[in-house]
């Protein structure tokens, strides 16, 4: 456990100096253009990065625990055609039948993820990429092809997430409540101290009483779990669904949690780095357009990022796993 | 049974089954372009899979043939000729390969994490270039690499593949820097003792992926005659699962070349003989998933026995 105390001062400390960077970001824009910090754009903002935030929590935790998640976009999309044609056959049940179909049926595809890496050890990123291309499939063979439109969807449905709430849409503090739940159960519960010990250092974990790959079964199922949830969120927000929808997003999760400070190899990385790293990546997007930069230039800037983050924490653990092709 | 031999048996079963199905499958030029769906692809693979024998991933293969094809298509508008083209296009590819290569090497970055951002930046500097315009001003003679038939229905690019596969099955099987790269792959610190240059030589893979991602870049600019930003989109997971349903081990150290090969041709063939009977890709996505997973179950579920 030793390990895992260790590491709490070092990515506190990180996660203080992200911050800082992330609000001398949002000040410095807000300076040259203060339409940028009215409240109405904060909002938007925030309403922007929602479901970025809530998809890269749920990854967090699968890397924490030395897994990787590909399907997460492929589940997204099946459950949110699921919720779509759900709602189109009973327009009549309204939002909660939706949000319960959603979160389950999300859980069940993360759990398969979870019981084929826990019970048959296989390879994380090969079942994933399996599971992946299955899930998509699935949305084909169940809309048969067809895209569920707006004028499909019942007036409940496509209102839920868009509800304002002290001037905030309803899909904002889903995702604020996700990220602040996270915050406290990743420093406060036993489970989640248990799973940056199996990450950390799975073995010495198994002789301390913790099953690693049931961590991993857990982390998968949540992760599942939210992915199905923002399924629901997503087809509801754009008002449509079809078989492509957040078509190679997983990558772009994944790269929002190397930019919060996740480590790949495990054990390490903290909800409130996550967050920060997503809300960074959204000020950047949203700021683009007002300084005259094209939206293009997004992901090349999300890419220098990414870059500059990992070549800084690989030369804090420099002697970790190459000790001999330090010196090659 | 090896792996090597059950893909073959499908790749027969797939052959017998759409022949019965579709009067038009079994036709000399309807098979030769049914292999235009899948070479580039393929030729991509060859490397990534020495890659991943080694112990390391490359996830922006399909952004460097973004970027190369951008550089191509930008090179075209300012007057280059073909033999032009196609260096830029390598060389883009080369360069890519090496920053991973140094990522890797250099910053000690662990491989899918380089690869990640790579793959961010390289994507994004084709989008940051052409933003939502199309190039598409390629001289005539460019055509010949992607559309071009070496003889009869043997397309020029199915005659690179075939040359391609035969060099890296000799390369991996036959020659000491294939032993190497399996002995990386199964340990690279007994490797590092027994004098083997472990970064230069990992180096030197990425290198060789990016050169290929180039090459694949040019056959496929070359075949569209256009270069959007969203050109290969998605292929790196497709390219990936084409090397591991070879049955290379992402553990490291395991796989070959035949398996690849015979991966590429059951992939090319079913996607191929399931749109001649109007049954769109994305179904096939599904057996392929399906077999990904069995390729690295069965092995487990035998073992555990």
């Amino acid at each position: 456990m030793s390990v895992a105390i260790r590491r709490i001062p070092d990515s506190a400390r990180r996660d203080v100096a992200f911050a800082a960077l992330t609000l001398a970001l949002f000040l410095a824009v807000t300076l040259a253009f203060p339409g940028f910090a009215t409240p109405r754009s904060v909002a938007g903002l925030l309403d922007d990065t929602a479901i970025l935030i809530m998809l890269a929590l749920g990854q967090m935790l699968v890397i924490m625990g030395r897994g990787i998640d590909l399907s997460i976009a492929a589940n997204l999309a099946l459950c949110g055609m699921m919720a779509a044609l759900f709602n189109r056959a009973w327009p009549g049940m309204g939002v909660a039948p939706v949000l319960a179909l959603s979160l389950i049926a999300g859980g069940l595809l993360g759990a398969c993820n979870g019981l084929l890496v826990w019970k048959l050890r296989l390879p994380p990123i090969v079942v994933t990429l399996g599971t992946m291309s299955i899930y998509r499939g699935a949305i084909y063979l169940l809309s048969r092809g067809a895209w569920v439109n707006e004028n499909e969807m019942s007036r409940e449905f496509l209102a839920f997430p868009r509800g304002q709430f002290l001037g905030v849409s309803v899909l904002s503090w889903i995702s604020l409540a996700v990220a602040a739940a996270f915050i406290f159960a990743m420093q406060r519960s036993k489970t989640a101290r248990d799973l940056y010990a199996a990450g950390g250092n799975p073995e010495a974990a198994n002789y301390s009483g913790i099953d690693p790959g049931r961590m991993q079964f857990l982390a998968y199922t949540i992760c599942g779990a939210i992915a199905g949830l923002c399924g629901y969120l997503w087809v509801a927000r754009f008002a449509v669904a079809y078989t492509d929808i957040a078509l190679g997003f997983e990558l772009s999760v994944i790269a929002a949690c190397l930019i919060g400070g996740v480590a790949i190899s495990g054990g390490a990385g903290t909800a409130s780095g996550v967050v920060l790293g997503c809300l960074f990546i959204g000020i950047i997007r949203s700021s683009l357009p007002l300084v005259g930069i094209s939206v293009f230039w997004q992901m090349f800037i999300n890419g220098a990022v990414i870059l500059v983050a990992v070549l800084l924490s690989a030369r804090q653990r420099q002697f970790k796993r190459t000790i001999l092709e330090a010196r090659a | 049974m090896r792996w090597e031999t059950m893909l073959a048996a499908v790749l027969i079963a797939a052959f017998i089954v759409f022949s019965i199905l579709s009067p038009y499958f079994l036709n000399v030029d309807t098979l030769s372009d049914a292999t235009f769906n899948f070479t580039e692809r393929a030729i991509v693979a060859l490397p990534l899979a020495l890659l991943i024998i080694a112990g390391e991933i490359d996830i922006s293969v399909a952004a460097i043939i973004a970027l190369a094809s951008v550089a191509m298509g930008l090179a075209s508008a300012q007057g280059v000729g073909t033999s032009g083209l196609v260096a830029i296009g390598l060389g883009t590819g080369l360069l890519a390969g090496c920053v991973n290569g140094a990522l890797v090497t250099i910053g000690r970055v662990p491989s899918i994490v380089a690869t990640i951002g790579t793959m961010t930046l390289f994507r994004g500097a084709a989008y940051a270039v052409l933003g939502d315009r199309v190039l598409k001003d390629y001289p005539d003679s460019f055509a010949i690499f992607g559309q071009g038939y070496l003889v009869g229905p043997i397309s020029i690019e199915l005659a690179l593949f075939t040359l391609f596969a035969i060099l890296f099955g000799v390369f991996l099987h036959r020659t000491r820097w294939g032993r190497v790269t399996f002995a990386v792959g199964a340990n690279p610190v007994a490797s590092r003792y027994s004098g083997i240059a472990v970064n230069r030589y990992r180096f030197a893979l990425f290198a060789l992926t990016g050169l290929f991602s180039g090459a694949a870049a040019v056959l496929l600019t070359s075949r569209l005659g256009s270069t959007r930003p969203s050109i290969a989109q998605g292929w790196e997971l497709e390219i990936i699962s084409m090397v591991i349903l070879g049955g290379v081990s992402v553990w490291g150290g395991k796989g070959s070349i035949l398996g690849v090969v015979l991966a590429a041709l059951v992939f090319g063939l079913t996607t191929f003989g399931l749109g001649l009977m109007n049954i769109p890709g994305i179904v096939l996505s599904i057996f392929t998933g399906l077999l990904l997973i069995l390729v690295v179950a069965v092995p487990a579920l035998v073992n555990r026995r």
